[in-house]
């Protein structure tokens, strides 16, 4: 009776201590300030800020989230930054610029967009071989691969288009032209839509995979704040693909809508220029990086609501939510 | 006297009080209106005006009518307290004061309930408010609406006492009016209902140091607080400081017979 009361004791103050270590952390570039802050979600406040390279704009962790892959655009270089030790432990080659970059199913083939030079670099981050490098538009930005490994699709931000790349042949299939200024795509997790961004357009066109033609063109009008400052750049879908979040730049809001009906439901308030967002694993929580204001905000995805913004460095760009390591 | 006493005093005022805010529904509304139309259009147009900063109590960025409608709220109470105070000069007049000062209770424990009445009256608009702004997306926390009780409270007491401190100054009905608008306005304009202080500090320092001194601004920022459950010590302690020394000059001063019609007859 005693061991066993002992026993679960000893239990219950492991699983107590341990519970912290389960807490996630949120990761954030800060384009100004050439670091990464790092904030504890249970405690939503800064822990820690790490020195990167120059202007780290674009992050994504790797498949089981224990690696951060940083876009040092002014370096030249992708870094990448052991989540434990919260090291740069190597760099990849990158091609010029890379400002946004996705990395494929496989773990391996890391696509990226090289803005100065219009192309799309294709990098194997364990040889740190280039595989390819692809001519796409004028000024890419936005990468993404689709969730099957089938697509890679780079945004140009000149010539309004989304280009896909074949991830077997490394060439382009089809090019589709959007809104101006394409910034950022998203698909679906089932792999069937891609949702893409139009910066000056101010809409979000949703593209039928299968098709690869629009099916919906989205757009954006708050109540309060001129037009042009709805500027659409991060998007993020739920994974039960009830809800997507779209970033509106300038506007300060991140709109909410429903992703089975588009219909727009809600804009939230956030901070100044708000840019890229990420769900937490759970989905219950979406972080919002607000470049002008210097802060990510915090939004209750039950509740639709924004619970609290906390102050990072100056201009965050990119944020990735992975397990306490 | 005992307890009881006390407590058949306390309610007679109170029933009094509601009696008379039955007969004056439409004030009411109209107190209603106020507010609403300040949180509706003033506020609309202020919108994207105001630019951002998080200061406490939210925690992260808000609408300039979830800003104000603390704001708004204090401007009921300071509304409602100057109206009660022009009705004891009313009461006064006609005499209804004096009857209800010809109990054997101590005089100051009659003022205070009355100003407790008043305060109870105005509070119940605020909440109408709170839940007519809550349909326009201003949505504090829900024990918020709790834990502003005491704030406004607090709030109405030290506003009503302020009320009734000038009631005891003024000889004539006709003064009154007067009076308010030196009053009235310059302690809502004053304050941080509209605007936040670090915004008035950046307008001016003299504004700012103005606002400081109002204690009309420590009431809104205690009512602020505790709506979004949120202790503030300064502020609460400021305003039932002020609360204590208005209460206790304007008990000290209140005579019933102080009125000019009185006068001339006593003369």
């Amino acid at each position: 009776m005693n061991k066993k009361k002992i026993k679960t004791l000893t239990l219950t103050a492991l699983v107590s201590i341990a519970s912290p270590l389960w807490a996630e952390m949120a990761y954030v570039s800060n384009e100004k300030d050439n670091t990464i802050s790092v904030i504890d979600l249970d405690a939503m406040e800064v822990v820690d800020t790490i020195d990167v390279g120059q202007r780290p704009r674009g992050i994504l962790l790797s498949k089981d989230k224990s690696t951060l892959y940083i876009c040092a655009s002014d370096d030249d270089t992708v870094q990448v930054m052991d989540l434990a030790t919260r090291k740069i432990v190597d760099s990849l080659p990158s091609g010029e610029d890379p400002e946004q970059f996705a990395l494929h199913p496989n773990d391996r083939h890391l696509y990226i967009a090289n803005e100065d030079d219009d192309i799309t670099t294709v990098v194997d981050v364990k040889t740190k071989e280039v595989l390819a490098q692809i001519p796409v538009g004028v000024e890419p930005e936005g990468m993404a691969v689709s969730p099957d490994g089938r697509w890679a699709v780079n945004t140009s931000e000149t010539t309004s288009m989304l280009h896909w790349i074949n991830t077997e042949t490394f060439e382009i299939e089809k090019n589709i032209v959007i809104g101006q200024r394409p910034r950022h795509v998203e698909f679906s997790h089932d792999s069937k839509f891609a949702w893409a961004s139009a910066e000056i357009g101010g809409t979000v066109h949703i593209i039928d995979v299968d098709k690869l033609e629009a099916v919906k063109v989205l757009d954006f009008k708050i109540r309060g704040v001129n037009q042009d400052k709805v500027q659409p750049v991060g998007i993020e879908l739920t994974s039960d693909g009830r809800y997507a979040f779209v970033a509106l730049g300038p506007s300060n809001h991140v709109a909410v809508v429903d992703a089975q009906t588009y219909e727009v439901l809600d804009y939230l308030l956030v901070g100044s220029r708000v840019w890229q967002l990420d769900l937490n694993a759970d989905q219950s929580m979406l972080l919002t990086t607000n470049g002008v204001s210097g802060d990510i905000s915090v939004i209750d995805v039950e509740d639709m609501k924004v619970i609290k913004s906390i102050k990072v460095g100056r201009y965050p760009w990119g944020v990735v939510i992975a397990p306490s390591s | 006297m005992k307890p009881v006493h006390y407590w058949h005093c306390f309610v007679g005022i109170q029933v009094r009080e509601w009696l008379r805010f039955w007969q004056q529904r439409t004030r009411f509304f109209s107190a209603l209106v106020r507010p609403l139309l300040w949180l509706v259009v003033f506020a609309a147009g202020f919108r994207a005006v105001l630019g951002v900063s998080i200061i406490p109590p939210y925690q992260t960025y808000i609408t300039y009518e979830t800003y104000i409608a603390p704001g708004l709220c204090g401007m009921i109470v300071l509304f409602n307290s100057m109206q009660g105070a022009l009705s004891m000069v009313y009461d006064r007049e006609l005499g209804s004061m004096r009857v209800l000062l010809m109990s054997p209770l101590p005089r100051p424990f009659l003022l205070v309930t009355k100003l407790l009445s008043m305060g109870i009256v105005s509070i119940g608009q605020v909440y109408v408010f709170l839940l007519v702004a809550r349909l326009l997306d201003v949505e504090p926390p829900a024990w918020g609406y709790l834990a502003v009780l005491p704030a406004l409270l607090l709030a109405s007491l030290m506003l009503g006492a302020l009320g009734l401190l000038i009631a005891t100054w003024i000889k004539q009905l006709e003064n009154f009016a007067g009076v308010m608008n030196f009053v009235i306005f310059p302690m809502f304009f004053l304050s941080s209902a509209l605007y936040p202080l670090w915004k008035m500090q950046e307008a001016s320092p003299w504004l700012y140091w103005l606002c400081q001194f109002n204690p009309f601004t420590h009431a809104v920022e205690a009512i602020r607080f505790a709506l979004y459950l949120q202790w503030n010590p300064q502020a609460f302690g400021i305003t039932a400081a002020v609360t204590l020394v208005l209460a206790g000059l304007a008990t000290a001063g209140f005579r019933p017979q102080r009125t000019k019609i009185l006068d001339t007859k006593t003369a």
